[in-house]
């Protein structure tokens, strides 16, 4: 068991964070991610979205899954019937069994969150390869060096910020101190708007984002999007390697 | 349950629900002692015109159980993606049920794949959903859709037509279906322009739906002392969009305006 439970933190650990956290309008979705077809965020439903790390072939079942679930239930009784809850629920059952009663456990780690009509509505549920649920207040963090980001964003971090800041701050808290930032094509963007008619999943990329991006820049950080400057600390490749510590498992 | 995380076949939504909850299905096979079709209420009219980079779809509100007009105001054009939607003809119940399953199965595709289904794809998926309504069709239960959808490769709107075996045919231009669509037709052979506005086509519309209440008792013209008007649907390259009560009423009101003095409508020249 606790073989299976090492194994599991190493392989998430090995993938860059991705942070969820609330703003002004909703929840917001951030992830470096070089591809721009196999996604880390999504859409499951009217209210709910979904972002994962980890194994991609892993993390895309249990997407397809929850899915199939709310459009299921939606079907079967009403669209405002389907909730996070539920959903993180079913989740936090099949991960359970498979850590249990399988050889290997699922190398992943998600999050579901759901917005509401008011900010004190909005929920955020963080759930690990072993199933345990973790009901967030205003913002989680997965993946490698997750305690990290977790403590910058926590800086940063106040309830009701603008969308530009909210982006900043979170964009602050995935770069490493002295780091440089991911270049706009690498990142990948999403939002709950509860402001949008009925599906409030939206991606952002492109104009939008960049305009996003270049308003809400501080001024003390120097040059923040331009990767082709200062040659030595490109680093565009995919997250292959550890990007610090490897996560051992090890606290208590 | 587990069913959830297993399937991986395909990305269709009611493939899913034959194999995981059957009874859901709008369709089933099972025989009806009786065919029921005069008893159950049924939804008539619906007219479709393209305009240019567009199409405008409108219905009337009226479902009837033989002589007997069960409910006024009732909504028989649907949005089903940002760029389509669907209105129903014939048994009403089955027909909702029918577009409610189809939103579900556009927005599955969406999400699982990461992108839209392609124009054909929708108006294919819509024919094997009626052809699988055949059995019920036989029973007196009948559903025939249409199916109207902006295509953003070619920068058109499209009509789809089906019969109760299922279909698709693409139509051109204009399209009606449901118990008026014979007097519909008729009027909108001569009230299409090529490449109209929106706006005169949601037009031509309004005054189809006009002739066809004026000889289909079981099609509803404008209820102008209920303030109940047509359902009018617009999608062009900004998506779907539903005219409000206010707008669809300054339509109507300007159509029937014009009627006061000239009972029949507009008039297509002879020459």
């Amino acid at each position: 068991m606790r073989d299976r439970a090492e194994y599991a933190r190493k392989g998430i650990a090995r993938g860059r964070s991705v942070v969820v956290m609330q703003y002004a309008d909703g929840i917001l979705f951030v992830a470096p991610n070089p591809s721009k077809a196999l996604h880390k965020i999504s859409e499951i439903y009217d209210r709910i979205g979904f972002a994962a790390v980890g194994r991609y072939n892993e993390f895309e079942s249990l997407r397809l899954a929850g899915i199939r679930y709310a459009d299921i239930n939606g079907y079967t009784y009403n669209r405002n019937d389907v909730t996070g809850r539920g959903l993180a629920n079913l989740y936090a059952q099949q991960l359970g069994m498979i850590f249990t009663d399988s050889i290997k456990s699922l190398e992943v780690e998600i999050v579901v969150a759901e917005v509401g009509d008011s900010a004190e509505e909005d929920q955020i549920y963080r759930l690990t390869f072993d199933g345990s649920v973790f009901d967030e207040q205003g913002m989680a963090v997965i993946g490698g060096q997750s305690e990290a980001v977790a403590g910058r964003l926590k800086e940063r971090y106040r309830p009701g910020l603008p969308l530009g800041e909210a982006l900043d701050a979170a964009l602050v808290a995935l770069t490493e101190p002295g780091g440089e930032r991911s270049p706009v094509g690498q990142l990948e963007v999403a939002v709950l708007d509860r402001t949008r008619e009925q599906r409030k999943f939206q991606r952002l990329a492109g104009p939008r984002l960049e305009r996003l991006l270049t308003s809400s820049t501080p001024a003390p950080a120097p040059e923040p999007t331009l990767p082709e400057k200062g040659a030595p600390e490109v680093d565009t490749g995919p997250p292959t390697a550890p990007d610090g510590d490897i996560d051992t498992g090890s606290e208590p | 349950m587990n069913n959830l995380f297993t399937n991986t076949g395909s990305s269709s939504f009611s493939g899913f629900l034959g194999e995981h909850a059957p009874d859901l299905l709008p369709f089933r096979n099972q025989q009806l002692a009786a065919p029921v079709g005069d008893q159950i209420p049924h939804a008539t009219t619906i007219v479709v015109v393209t305009c240019a980079g567009g199409v405008v779809m409108a219905g009337d509100r009226r479902a009837t159980s033989g002589n007997i007009i069960s409910q006024r105001d009732m909504q028989k054009v649907f949005r089903t993606d940002d760029y389509s939607c669907l209105g129903i003809a014939g048994t009403a119940s089955t027909g909702i049920e029918m577009a409610r399953l189809y939103q579900v199965e556009l927005e599955h595709y969406e999400k699982m794949e990461g992108r839209s289904l392609s124009t054909e794809g929708k108006a294919n998926r819509l024919a094997t959903m009626i052809k699988g309504n055949l059995p019920m069709a036989m029973q007196g239960l009948v559903v025939v859709p249409i199916f109207a959808a902006y295509d953003p490769n070619l920068d058109a709107g499209r009509i789809f037509g089906y019969d109760v075996g299922g279909g698709p045919y693409e139509q051109f231009q204009y399209h009606s279906i449901g118990s008026g669509s014979i007097f519909a037709k008729g009027s909108l052979k001569k009230l299409y322009r090529e490449n109209a506005s929106p706006e005169d086509a949601v037009l031509t519309c309004v005054q189809a739906l006009y002739d066809a209440a004026d000889d289909d008792s079981a099609t509803g013209g404008p209820d102008v002392t209920r303030k109940i008007w047509p359902a009018v649907a617009v999608i062009t390259a900004d998506g779907f969009r539903r005219l409000s009560d206010d707008e669809v009423a300054g339509y109507v009101q300007a159509m029937l305006e014009a009627r006061m003095t000239d009972p029949d409508g507009p008039t297509a020249p002879l020459r």
